[in-house]
């Protein structure tokens, strides 16, 4: 059914190329910053090479014994969203920490210029390190 | 650590939504542990916890929002290692911790035959009975814990403990966020300090309930747990 396979071949390539076209548009307009946006262009390239270049999507599948072969289009589309979700995580969990220190340290900074406001005192706060 | 001057006393009282005991925890340890300095952290609270323990004229820092109970205590030690204290020690805010069993806590640390103290309920015949499914857990804690530790550890998740200044120092970099008192043990046990369970006794929570619900007590276990084994793993 070659008429079925270019119909995926289309779809996945225009698509692919939209949320290209997408990413590029959040950086410019600074939505999103280009450290975040590297893997949803690999994820976008990754896609757009399997689905212009058959002969690739063939071998691989091939080798994997995948007996349909554009259905490793969607294998390799959620093997990189499970990646940019761990990474996700990941930057989840270090700002987390980092708000938690921030936080902290104005606890600490509104207690000092309290005391000192009281004290009636203008000279400036030791540091907190 | 040996100290040859007075010790620098902290008591730590984390406090969440506490308004109805935070004044007796105060009062209790003014009386018992004059010489020491008490420190509210307050973590966010929206009845007039803070109110009071600025009335009682005791420093108190106000987290932005609620940050957890382990950021809480960790605000504390930060706060300890800030003004050069040589012993913190926690007690909690809902009255549960009694503070004429302080002493017996801090004077390990001062003499220098621990760094950590845990207050356990369980040692020399205490006679705090938890209900059948909580002393299950606390049994399973006490048994991992111990077995890591190479020492017999009974309490394991009582939040009745003192600190000395090396431990104070780590704490303000690592302190578990939620669940922390298992966790800082098998922390404070591969970072090699020497860590003490002392007897003391407990009052029944004069106020709120327990952080840990019920519903929450299975997660609890689990995440534990689980936190514990990961820790091993790390370097």
């Amino acid at each position: 059914m070659p008429n079925k396979t270019l119909y995926v071949q289309i779809v996945a390539i225009v698509g692919s190329l939209v949320l290209f076209g997408v990413v590029i548009d959040f950086i410019r307009r600074g939505l999103l910053k280009e450290k975040y946006s590297v893997l949803w262009l690999a994820l976008c390239v990754a896609v757009m090479v399997l689905a212009v270049k058959r002969s690739i999507l063939d071998t691989i599948a091939l080798k994997l014994g995948v007996s349909y072969p554009p259905s490793l289009l969607f294998l390799v589309a959620f093997l990189f969203i499970l990646l940019i979700l761990l990474h996700f995580s990941v930057v989840i969990s270090i700002l987390h920490e980092k708000n938690k220190i921030l936080a902290q340290e104005i606890t600490m900074l509104r207690h000092i210029v309290k005391q000192g406001r009281d004290a009636g005192t203008s000279s400036a706060p030791e540091s907190l390190e | 650590m040996t100290q040859n001057t007075t010790p620098k006393i902290l008591v730590i009282i984390p406090a969440f939504n506490e308004e109805e005991t935070i004044a007796s925890v105060i009062t209790d340890v003014r009386t018992n542990v004059p010489e020491a300095v008490i420190l509210v952290v307050n973590d966010g609270s929206r009845d007039s916890t803070a109110a009071i323990a600025e009335s009682l004229g005791v420093v108190t820092l106000t987290h932005p929002y609620n940050l957890g109970i382990g950021a809480t205590m960790q605000t504390g030690y930060k706060y300890a290692r800030q003004f050069g204290f040589s012993v913190a020690v926690q007690v909690d805010g809902d009255g549960q911790h009694r503070a004429d069993q302080i002493r017996r806590l801090i004077e390990p640390i001062i003499y220098g035959t621990a760094q950590i103290t845990i207050g356990s309920r369980f040692l020399d015949g205490g006679d705090y009975k938890p209900s059948l499914a909580r002393s299950a857990g606390m049994a399973i804690f006490s048994k991992v814990v111990s077995v890591i530790l190479r020492e017999k550890i009974t309490d394991t998740t009582s939040g009745f403990r003192a600190s000395g200044r090396d431990v104070i120092a780590y704490y303000c970099g690592h302190y578990p966020d939620d669940y922390p008192e298992v966790e800082a043990l098998v922390l404070l046990h591969r970072k090699g300090f020497r860590i003490m369970e002392v007897p003391v006794k407990m009052s029944e929570r004069g106020g709120g309930r327990s952080s840990i619900t019920p519903t929450k007590s299975a997660f609890y276990m689990i995440k534990v747990l689980l936190a514990i084994f990961v820790d091993l793993l790390k370097k």
